[in-house]
């Protein structure tokens, strides 16, 4: 196998000259495995930072819930030493912590501007959960609430958080689709140009036959053009489809899921498998193409 | 070498021959002739396997062409060689490289054959036009071309379809030498051609065996040449 790879990248220049070159497929086929090694990045891309998000989103939010604490002023201080009393009993909380003052005013500050005299309202007073690997029995942990401290409202995020998860896991779902009909197109069009390209040649072929080339000599010579412009092709369009990512404005907070379209770290070296992947399934395509055709003749 | 038993075909319209049977034994010179349309053509096929017969048997080298894979197949036309009536050349190549192409396709270092393309090619007469493309040779350039490929890989039997079809008295008798030539250094040869003159012209020089297709079926003419 190691030795027909090699064979078909150094390939054998007289081997070569025996089909015509053709310019106008040729173009058309490196144009066509160009695109779609390009697109075939973005979709990368976005599958990429999609799933990222959701890993992201299921793994720092199922960690975290929030205790809101709805009490009149004066006993507001007393219920929420209570609640934080509770929370340090409950088996599987790993730590619990009430907000400041000041970092509820920044969490409202976008609502509200910076301005707010937050002493002034009625504003509850919000006590960060974080649990540990096992969890907590969140049902439990809400009857003894109600019952120790009723002002309290344990919001566990789980509500909110599983539509974005979901919604993130089908966009990299989507995103995986769209590379395999993408790798699909690119063999129905590299076997439609390869069906061409035998057609335009069958009296090559023919002669071939005649003095005596075996049915894998004939492929090869097919199968060897299209192949390497397929790899040529994919490069050239992941090349730029590398760039354009690149180009895009680094992750930030600003820009939210958007910005994030990208690669990180060892994902930048994924992109590179697509020139292999699509000269795999010009390969294959070809072979198949070649194969059907010369079964067909005498 | 090559044998026919009981042979018959039919292109779907009837049979065109039947109860054809032949041997073509080592170092024999056979021509194969018949009013065109009779089937030469298709006789010289069945004989190196681009139509199987739909009755009877071929059997070529020992090994019933018939089961033979397509690659098997590859490997007897390497034994055979052809020269067909359209000659059949790749045209975007050079003569030189298209008589090269049998050792091409079978994997032999052109290199090494250098000496031997060099002394084939002036053997025919065309050391001068190697470079030439085939459209641009002329109809007796293209046959000796045509045959200078076909002997190449020295195969035991050359098969030749009317090669002196479209040229003229004088290129005839330059083909003919060459097909003599190969018979005087073993090789069996099988010609179709209508041209009884240059039947006449080989007799004289060679022992020549005369098949006659007519009426569906092979005759051995003799005497009335």
């Amino acid at each position: 196998m190691s030795g027909r790879i090699r064979q078909l990248i150094v390939g054998d220049a007289q081997a070569d000259r025996v089909v015509p070159p053709s310019g106008f497929t040729a173009q058309l086929t490196l144009f066509v495995a160009a695109a779609m090694a390009f697109l075939a990045v973005f979709a990368l891309a976005l599958s990429l930072a999609s799933g990222r998000l959701a890993d992201r989103w299921a793994d720092e939010l199922a960690r975290a819930a929030t205790l809101r604490i709805n009490a009149p002023a004066d006993q507001r201080a007393a219920q929420t030493a209570a609640a934080l009393t509770v929370l340090e009993q409950t088996p599987g909380v790993a730590s619990a912590r009430a907000l400041t003052a000041d970092e509820q005013a920044a969490l409202l500050a976008p609502w509200f501007g910076a301005e707010l005299p937050l002493d002034s309202l009625p504003v509850p007073q919000l006590i960060e959960v974080l649990e540990t690997e096992e969890g907590y029995d969140t049902d439990g942990l809400r009857l003894r609430l109600q019952a120790e401290v009723p002002g309290a409202v344990l919001d566990d995020h789980s509500r909110w958080r599983k539509p974005l998860v979901d919604a993130a896991r089908s966009l990299r779902r989507l995103g995986l689709f769209s590379i395999l009909l993408i790798g699909g197109a690119m063999a129905g069009m590299i076997t439609l140009a390869a069906n061409a390209a035998l057609a335009a040649n069958s009296q090559v072929i023919e002669v071939l036959r005649l003095v005596g080339a075996q049915d894998g000599y004939i492929a090869h010579a097919f199968v060897r053009r299209f192949t390497l412009r397929a790899l040529i092709g994919c490069g050239v369009g992941v090349a730029m489809g590398m760039v354009g990512v690149w180009l895009m404005p680094a992750a930030s907070d600003e820009g939210g899921f958007l910005t994030g379209l990208g690669f990180v770290g060892w994902g930048w070296l994924m992109p590179l498998a697509i020139p292999v992947l699509g000269a795999l399934v010009a390969f294959i395509a070809t072979s198949r193409a070649a194969n059907k055709r010369l079964g067909d003749l005498t | 070498m090559i044998e026919l038993d009981n042979v018959g075909y039919n292109y779907g319209g009837g049979e065109l021959l039947t109860n054809v049977s032949a041997q073509l034994s080592p170092g024999s010179f056979h021509f194969l002739t018949g009013p065109s349309g009779t089937g030469k053509t298709t006789l010289l096929k069945l004989c190196y396997g681009a139509l199987s017969p739909t009755s009877g048997r071929v059997r070529a080298f020992n090994m019933d062409v018939k089961g033979l894979d397509r690659d098997q197949m590859a490997m007897l036309r390497r034994r055979v060689g052809v020269v067909h009536q359209d000659c059949r050349f790749l045209d975007h190549l050079p003569v030189e490289e298209n008589i090269a192409l049998p050792l091409t396709v079978s994997g032999k270092d052109l290199g090494q054959e250098e000496a031997n393309l060099r002394e084939l090619m002036n053997w025919v007469g065309l050391s001068e036009r190697s470079h030439a493309t085939p459209p641009e040779l002329s109809g007796g350039e293209r046959q000796r071309a045509a045959l200078a490929r076909a002997v190449i890989l020295s195969p035991e039997v050359v098969i030749a379809d009317e090669p002196t079809g479209n040229v003229d008295w004088e290129m005839s008798q330059r083909l003919l030498q060459l097909l003599v030539e190969l018979n005087r250094m073993g090789k069996t040869i099988l010609v179709a051609t209508h041209d009884l003159a240059l039947i006449r012209a080989a007799k004289n020089q060679v022992q020549t065996r005369v098949l006659r297709i007519s009426d569906k079926r092979l005759q051995l003419a003799g005497a009335d040449l």
